[in-house]
């Protein structure tokens, strides 16, 4: 079979802090440079960290890669070379055959073009001809269900409904090689459901599909083959089943859910050991969350005799580490030692309380000593992402653009008016 | 350059997004794409023509600053534009691949549009004066050639400096005011000592307007010798900007 995609001993270096901003002003380099000259300094040096270090690889045509690791691992850093948006450092990647990527969906969105104009210009930035765009113009709006806001400016959108437009544009992409980031699985469930089926049948015409993805039973679902990405190395490349269940074995990463086979081995002590921490909503497993509805913690745990009075405890905190809030159950139950056995408690987090972004769960059980708190058993960390499929009823009502804050509430309202 | 044919729908979709865009957002859109030099024309005649009566090779002051200003707007804006092109394109250079020549490519194309919108005043007032262009009309689109070549020439090379220095926009008008006083739109070159002229033969725009005012209003035609060393400068600030430009694009997903 033919390599549709070969990659030998890439890397890729940045500075430190050229991942935040590497620009400056040139006033400031000027004056700089002046300085430098009249100190008779050397230029400074800079710190520097490989993202991606000798990561070789080969894709055949018509092959469904996965590629997991947790965030920093390298996988942004692998596909952004991959669609040429940057180059590598060392190594090089090559590829044969017309590359369509789902990184960032909305490139390019004009918020004062109308939808019409918008799928244009979309379609022609991620490589449509015109004749294409024409031919699959109605397909597009179908799949998006903006029909009636066609000819109305995006920046009237809801957010939800541009980024189901955006989606659509690209998921109509026909490439002989397509990239994926799962942050795409956008909008309620409904429209997840439809962009997975998407990808299945993309999958399925025997085109070569790389993509990238924290869901475990998607990635085990739709690809045969993974890789996994640590520290911008490969740790491991096979089956997708087997590369799974090693990545989650490692308590690798942070995943929504985790898992402990081999109570043995597990987190924890003599008292008790965790056997699972899973986030769920709607009574699945999930990576991504809407923001309007409870989201569970389920910490599964095994208690052995002579235990301490226990219980359960939840800390979360958003991407930037602030602690939004730490939590346990208080409940009478666990006033007493609890009785050996197997424990599954869920700590429900309502619905319009997060605000959006990822968000990191640490799970513990903990016994208390009046002012310390002693953790027996860690789970480690889960995260999930909390999303607003925009559809106006959550409590960023109408308004798309940033909000800020660890919470978001959905807060009762007085008016008096007179 | 077989790259940049396969892309040519993705640059004519650009320069269509922010034509489009312009016209759009200011209700007076095409009003102004007319009024900025008609203005800046009327300002210069007082100033200029009756007050201080700059040479103007012998034509009425209004039509020679007119026409001169007319390829001297292309070409600063079409600086402006494609200067601040990377960046301004930020959310496409970090997602997508495409050339990147295309972003300053579509900001000197953008303001052909107005300069099409501004001529037909110089039409109307070539009519009001009396005055018609001669046969060298036909050398006037090879002119704005030059220019366009000129402006993304310094446009590729601004835009990779603004890429790492974001100070480059404030910069630029002070740039093109000083380039505007030695471009000729305020008084005729021509009349200057021949040793100034040989000298601001180094800035193509002189041999653009010179070249345009001859073909449109009809002035005298302009020196080969000076012509020659203007396509010169013009060529070799293309080059350099789109050698700078190539060499600084790997950097700009990562830097941007």
């Amino acid at each position: 079979m033919a390599k549709a995609i070969v990659v030998e001993e890439l890397g890729k270096r940045y500075r430190i802090g050229q991942l935040q901003s590497a620009y400056g002003t040139l006033r400031d380099a000027l004056a700089e440079g002046a300085a430098r000259i009249v100190r008779r300094e050397r230029k400074p040096t800079y710190e520097e960290i490989w993202a991606l270090r000798d990561v070789s690889f080969e894709v055949t045509e018509g092959e469904v890669l996965g590629v997991l690791g947790r965030n920093g691992a390298g996988k942004s850093t692998l596909l952004k070379i991959l669609t040429r948006i940057t180059n590598p450092t060392t190594g090089t990647a090559t590829i044969r055959g017309r590359v369509g990527s789902l990184l960032e969906v909305g490139t390019g969105f004009h918020p004062e073009l109308t939808g019409r104009e918008n799928i244009f210009l979309n379609g022609s930035i991620l490589g449509m001809k015109r004749k294409e765009i024409l031919r699959k113009f109605d397909e597009i709006v179908e799949f998006a269900g903006v029909e009636k806001f066609i000819d109305t400016p995006v920046k009237r959108y809801s957010s939800g409904m541009s980024v189901r437009l955006a989606f659509a544009v690209a998921a109509h992409l026909e490439p002989e090689i397509l990239l994926v980031d799962e942050v795409l699985a956008v909008g309620d469930a409904e429209f997840q459901r439809r962009c997975l089926g998407r990808m299945e049948d993309i999958s399925m015409t025997g085109r070569t599909v790389l993509f990238v993805s924290h869901n475990m039973q998607t990635l085990t679902a739709l690809c045969n083959r993974a890789i996994w990405l640590d520290q911008g190395a490969i740790v491991r490349d096979g089956k997708s089943s087997e590369v799974v269940a090693q990545y989650l074995q490692a308590g690798f990463g942070t995943g929504s859910q985790r898992e402990w086979p081999d109570v043995e081995t597990a987190p924890g002590n003599q008292y008790v050991r965790m056997r699972f921490v899973r986030v769920v909503q709607d009574g699945r497993v999930v990576d991504a969350v809407d923001v309007r509805r409870p989201v569970g913690i389920e910490i599964g745990f095994r208690v052995f005799d002579g235990a301490p009075p226990l219980f359960p405890k939840i800390k979360l905190w958003d991407a930037q580490s602030n602690v939004a809030f730490n939590a346990m159950d208080t409940s009478r139950r666990w006033d007493d030692p609890p009785p050996p056995g197997d424990y599954v408690c869920t700590a429900w987090i309502p619905g319009n309380l997060l605000n959006e972004g990822l968000m990191t769960v640490l799970t513990q059980i903990c016994s208390i000593d009046v002012t310390k708190l002693w953790p027996h058993a860690s789970g480690g960390n889960v995260a999930f992402h909390v999303q607003d499929p925009g559809e106006g009823d959550s409590a960023r009502g109408r308004y798309a653009g940033q909000w800020k804050g660890v919470v978001r509430p959905l807060l009762d309202w007085t008016t008096e008016w007179s | 350059m077989r790259e940049l044919w396969h892309y040519r729908e993705l640059l004519f979709r650009l320069v269509w997004r922010d034509v489009v865009v312009r016209y759009k957002q200011t209700s007076i859109g095409v009003l102004w794409a007319i009024l900025q030099p008609f203005l800046t024309m009327v300002v210069f005649t007082l100033v200029f023509g009756k007050f201080a009566d700059f040479p103007s090779k012998g034509v009425p002051y209004p039509i020679f600053t007119y026409s001169a200003l007319l390829p001297w707007t292309y070409f600063a804006s079409s600086v402006a534009q494609s200067s601040s092109s990377i960046v301004g394109n930020r959310a496409l250079v970090t997602k997508v691949y495409f050339p990147r020549v295309l972003a300053p490519l579509a900001g000197v194309t953008v303001p052909i549009v107005d300069f099409m919108l501004a001529f037909t005043v110089l039409v109307g007032m070539m009519i009001w004066f009396g005055i018609f262009p001669t046969a060298a009309i036909v050398f006037a689109p090879l002119f704005l050639l030059m220019a366009l070549v000129s402006a993304l020439g310094v446009g590729l090379f601004l835009s990779a400096v603004n890429v790492r220095y974001r100070d480059v926009p404030y910069a630029i008008p002070f740039l093109m005011q000083m380039w505007l006083f030695l471009s000729g739109v305020v008084f005729a070159i021509t009349s200057l000592p021949e040793r100034w002229q040989w000298i601001l033969a180094l800035n193509p725009m002189t041999a653009v307007i010179n070249g345009f005012q001859w073909g449109v209003i009809g002035t005298p035609a302009p020196d080969l010798g000076k012509t020659l060393v203007s396509v010169g400068a013009a060529c070799s600030f293309f080059i350099v900007g789109l050698w700078y430009f190539r060499r600084s694009e790997p950097r700009f997903a990562d830097t941007i």
